[in-house]
């Protein structure tokens, strides 16, 4: 983490620009069929096969709390690796790889909602518009999987300086429930 | 020598050790006996030098003291000094388990702990005096492996280790020689065995031979088999799995595509890939003999530890398991051999006023049947004691006394694998191991098994293991609901039941709107596949109205799963699920199918828990079925019940049936004179069951075939290898397990008959009958038999 640029898969869903660690990315793939697991949580869209190899797709618009897509657009697959193996991320579109300074850094604003803030490690101010940075465990942590929809109990907010810590992030924390 | 070399070295002296280890365990029960087995104690005495030659060599001075002593004492027992008795037996058992103890410590730490063995020498070395010898017999009751050491003087081992280096050069060289010959001159039989001791004191070389055929065994053996890691062989699985998948788009496409060269090259691929899986599964196969081995010295111990005489008798010990399922159910089947020999079996004195023999029996069976491994573990003690089983689980709370007025026997005998019920706090030592009846039954549905007991007051106790081969590939019928594809275990499936037009409405009933459907005079209750799922409900199309009902086994309770359609049975290979999808107990895992796409196998046991099935109390159709079956011997085979064209009602074990198929009376073809049918790419040999047990030669066609007025012809396929044959019969009853007994041969090809469901059905000895009209049906026929029956 010593290098001052870091390398970001970027993919956009609905009008964000999300951004993952380019080492995180397995590989991106247009759109899959996929299986529904019934009595699963709602983010879990289904399950595709990865060369022999099943894995969960998650929909990013609802882990982030956005509307779903518009019924007939087909999503693309970021597959991340990650602690529990290969997870897709179903997006809009894909993105190039960009690199970009760590100067740009900030945290997540302490406004954020609760079922982003697991999966949001931080944002890069562009000049023409901002990189949310997610952060790959996040996504998947389980108490967001289990919980689709945002339930307001007590928040750790993450807020400080960039440069501060790995990954720019300070140990103050806030207990402000935010809807 | 480099680090790794070293550890390399030692990882193999450890699984070599370990190897000789168990091989002596059973050496040495063996020879307790039957003492003049030839050559056997020359073997006892190689392992023991061959483990202590290694430890010299590598420098693990405990190790080697021990295995020092024994040999000691061994010697004297080859030289005739001092005789073989139990006390020596349990003492050179002993070493075996201190010197297993070192090599784990070994194996973690890369050198020796601090294990103290000096008690164990001491006994050792005393046991080498005939003095003590004579003492011996006298001490109260034989006793497990550390009590012995008590009485013994502490001087003894100090010098005994100091002393034991020194021979050590001298050693591996010498002592192999002389301890094949002299080792033919056995001490005396103290137990006169009819024919060695006839030939008692006979020349060495009379008895040279077979040891020497039994040293050279184990060394070609060695010779043509080697140790692979079995994290290779998983990969192999894995890829195997992944090629059987690819096989199976390839062979999806093949029809799309007119080139005759593509179709050929992917039939090939076909046929290469089916014995490459089942040459991959096969490595993975070990006989169930592997844990058994190991049974008859936890058997021998905690025997002497009670007080008790058992024998051991296995059965069927070649029975192949998956590797991974050997392990799984070692320590279940360990907790299962224990419980029979500390609570089931009766203390000689007890048996001997029962007018039983004083040793008692423990017989362990295991066999194939239908896609699975049954394995039984049978006693002759006193069964088990249902008035106290029941006033212990009402004592604890876990049924009231209103349930238990209502409990069968049988589900009493169940209610020893309650948390609650652990029979651990009765005996100490014995059973409180911490693995309690109810994680043997956890551990076996672990692994997709069930578990089932049953016991006779005063005759004995049997449990009954039923488990799939293997884990990583499983059959499965593959049902649709609400347009998706799921995979339903076949070990949980016992038959599938198609209601049609009005029996569709009629035949459901709802009592306090749970549906259920009487099957067979039985009430089944009904889970709806779609709304257990939580799936929206799609409106059946009017006028074709059909119910599928999938009859499933779930933890001694049954119950039908409804689904929208039921496609086919598959062998399908297991993945597992993500960690974050784990929480949902209807999936066991996932599968992908021929196209491509994924497909969730459903976890029988959480559906019925999610649905309610399990937890509500037993249904009474098949407790009364259960209670029929008790008051039977416990002698009982899976049978299936036919009835054939002339009305005869016919029981096939279902272990000789591969399958029951339906086919469309108009999907008949003739090939000569017999009747075939088209059926998973080949065509299947047809003959009615009548003429099969009339010894004909092929089924006389019947054209049109109305004789029964039905559509469909009810088929029983029976497979032997690569060859199977379609038995026709009028009506497909139902299964039963059936109790054995009070059956009188018959005639007409039946091998006898017995009361089933209080008719008198005959029974079908269909691998015997195949045998008789071998080559008749089986294989092509030659043109000219044809011709020849074609003209008569």
């Amino acid at each position: 983490m010593a290098d001052e640029h870091q390398q970001f898969c970027t993919f956009s869903v609905d009008s964000y620009t999300f951004a993952v660690e380019v080492r995180k990315v397995q590989e991106v793939l247009r759109f899959q069929q996929m299986t529904r697991v019934p009595l699963a949580p709602g983010v879990v869209r289904g399950l595709i096969n990865l060369r022999g190899q099943i894995v969960t797709a998650i929909d990013l618009r609802r882990r982030l709390g956005l509307a779903d897509a518009p019924a007939g657009t087909l999503p693309m697959n970021v597959i991340l690796r990650t602690d529990q193996g290969a997870v897709s991320l179903l997006v809009d579109k894909i993105g190039d790889v960009r690199e970009v300074s760590r100067d740009l850094f900030e945290p997540p604003p302490d406004t954020l909602r609760d079922l982003a803030r697991d999966a949001i490690r931080g944002v890069y101010k562009l000049p023409d518009r901002l990189l949310i940075v997610l952060d790959a465990e996040g996504i998947i942590a389980s108490t967001a999987m289990r919980a689709p929809t945002p339930a307001p109990t007590r928040v750790e907010a993450k807020a400080g300086r960039s440069g501060a810590g790995a990954d720019g992030m300070d140990s103050k924390v806030n207990g402000r429930a935010l809807a | 020598m480099s680090a790794t070399e070293e550890d390399e070295i030692i990882t193999e002296f450890v699984v070599e050790a370990n190897e000789n280890l168990d091989f002596l365990d059973q050496e040495l029960m063996a020879l307790e006996k039957n003492p003049n087995t030839p050559g056997l104690l020359a073997t006892v005495f190689r392992r023991v030098h061959t483990v202590k030659g290694a430890c010299g060599f590598i420098g693990f001075a405990k190790l080697e003291s021990v295995a020092h002593v024994a040999e000691n004492l061994l010697s004297k027992v080859r030289d005739e000094e001092i005789e073989l008795s139990p006390p020596i037996v349990t003492a050179l058992l002993a070493t075996a388990d201190t010197m297993r103890e070192i090599l784990t410590g070994i194996e973690a730490e890369g050198k020796e702990r601090d294990t103290d063995c000096s008690a164990l020498i001491a006994t050792l070395n005393r046991l080498q005096n005939p003095a003590a010898q004579t003492a011996a017999p006298q001490e109260p009751v034989p006793v497990a492996p550390a009590p012995v050491a008590a009485p013994v003087p502490v001087i003894a081992p100090a010098s005994v280790v100091a002393a034991a280096p020194v021979p050590v050069v001298p050693a591996p060289v010498a002592a192999p020689a002389p301890s094949v010959a002299p080792a033919v001159k056995v001490a005396p039989p103290p137990v006169p065995v009819p024919p060695v001791a006839a030939a008692k004191g006979p020349p060495a070389a009379d008895r040279a031979p077979p040891s020497e055929s039994s040293e050279a065994r184990p060394s070609s053996l060695s010779d043509s088999t080697l140790r692979v890691d079995v994290a290779l062989l998983d990969k192999l699985m894995n890829l195997v799995g992944e090629l059987v998948l690819a096989r199976n788009q390839v062979l999806q496409v093949v029809p799309t595509i007119a080139d005759p060269n593509f179709s050929a090259t992917s039939q090939r691929l076909n046929l290469i890939t089916t014995e490459l899986q089942s040459g991959v599964m096969k490595t993975r196969m070990q006989p169930i003999r592997n844990i058994w081995e190991k049974l008859p010295r936890v058997v021998r111990d905690l025997s002497l530890t009670c007080g008790k005489q058992v024998r051991v008798e296995m059965e069927g010990s070649e029975t192949e398991l998956d590797k991974t399922i050997i392990e799984a159910i070692k320590d279940p089947l360990t907790h299962l051999v224990r419980n029979c020999v500390d609570h089931g079996v009766e203390r000689p004195a007890d048996r001997v006023a029962a007018e039983k023999p004083a040793e008692g029996r423990l017989l362990l069976r295991a066999f194939h049947e239908g896609g699975q491994v049954n394995i039984e573990i049978s006693d002759d003690g006193h069964g088990i004691n249902l008035e106290a089983i029941k006033n212990k689980a009402l004592d604890k709370g876990l049924i009231t006394a209103e349930q238990a007025g209502r409990m069968t026997d049988r589900d009493l005998q169940n209610l020893i694998f309650l948390p609650g019920l652990s029979t651990a706090a009765k005996i100490s030592n014995v059973s409180g191991r911490g693995v309690g009846m109810d994680v043997v039954k956890t551990n076996i549905e672990k692994i997709g098994g069930v578990v089932d007991v049953q016991s006779r007051p005063g005759l004995g106790t049997t449990f009954r293991i039923k488990i799939p081969l293997t884990l990583a590939i499983i059959p499965a019928l593959v049902v649709t609901t609400g347009g998706d594809r799921y995979a339903v275990p076949q070990i949980s499936l016992l038959e599938l039941v198609r209601l049609q037009g009005t029996h569709a409405r009629d035949r459901i009933e709802l009592i306090q709107g749970a549906p259920v459907y009487r099957l067979r005079g039985n009430l089944l209750p009904l889970v709806y596949l779609n709304r257990a799922l939580q799936l929206q409900e799609d409106a059946p199309p009017a006028g074709e109205e059909t119910v599928n009902i999938v009859v499933l086994q779930a933890d001694n309770r049954r119950f039908g799963l409804v689904v929208d359609q039921v496609n086919d049975t598959e062998e399908i290979v297991v993945k597992p699920l993500g960690q974050h999808l784990k929480g949902i107990t209807a999936f066991a895992g996932a599968t992908i199918m021929g196209d491509g796409r994924v497909a969730l196998i459903l976890d029988i046991v959480g559906i019925a828990q999610h649905a309610n099935v399990i937890t509500q109390h037993h249904d009474r159709g098949l407790s009364q079925q259960n209670r029929a079956q008790e008051e039977g011997s416990v002698e009982r085979r899976t049978m299936l019940l036919v009835l054939t064209r002339d009305g005869r009602r016919m029981a096939i074990p279902l272990s000789t049936v591969a399958r029951l198929e339906e086919f469309p009376r108009k999907d008949l073809e003739r090939l000569g004179d017999r009747q075939v049918v088209q059926y998973r790419g080949r065509i299947l040999p047809l003959i009615d069951m009548v003429d099969l047990l009339d010894g004909k030669g092929a089924s006389i066609v019947r054209d049109g075939g109305d004789t029964s007025g039905d559509q469909t012809v009810h088929v029983v396929v029976y497979g032997h290898g690569q060859r199977s044959l379609g038995m026709m019969v009028d009506k497909i009853l139902d299964i039963v397990d059936h109790v054995s007994g009070a059956s009188v041969e018959s005639a007409g090809g039946a091998a006898g008959s017995a009361v089933i469901q209080q008719k008198v059905t005959e029974l079908v000895d269909l691998d015997a009958l195949m045998r008789r009209s071998e080559g008749t049906f089986l294989q092509p026929a030659p043109a000219s038999a044809v011709d020849a029956r074609i003209g008569a």
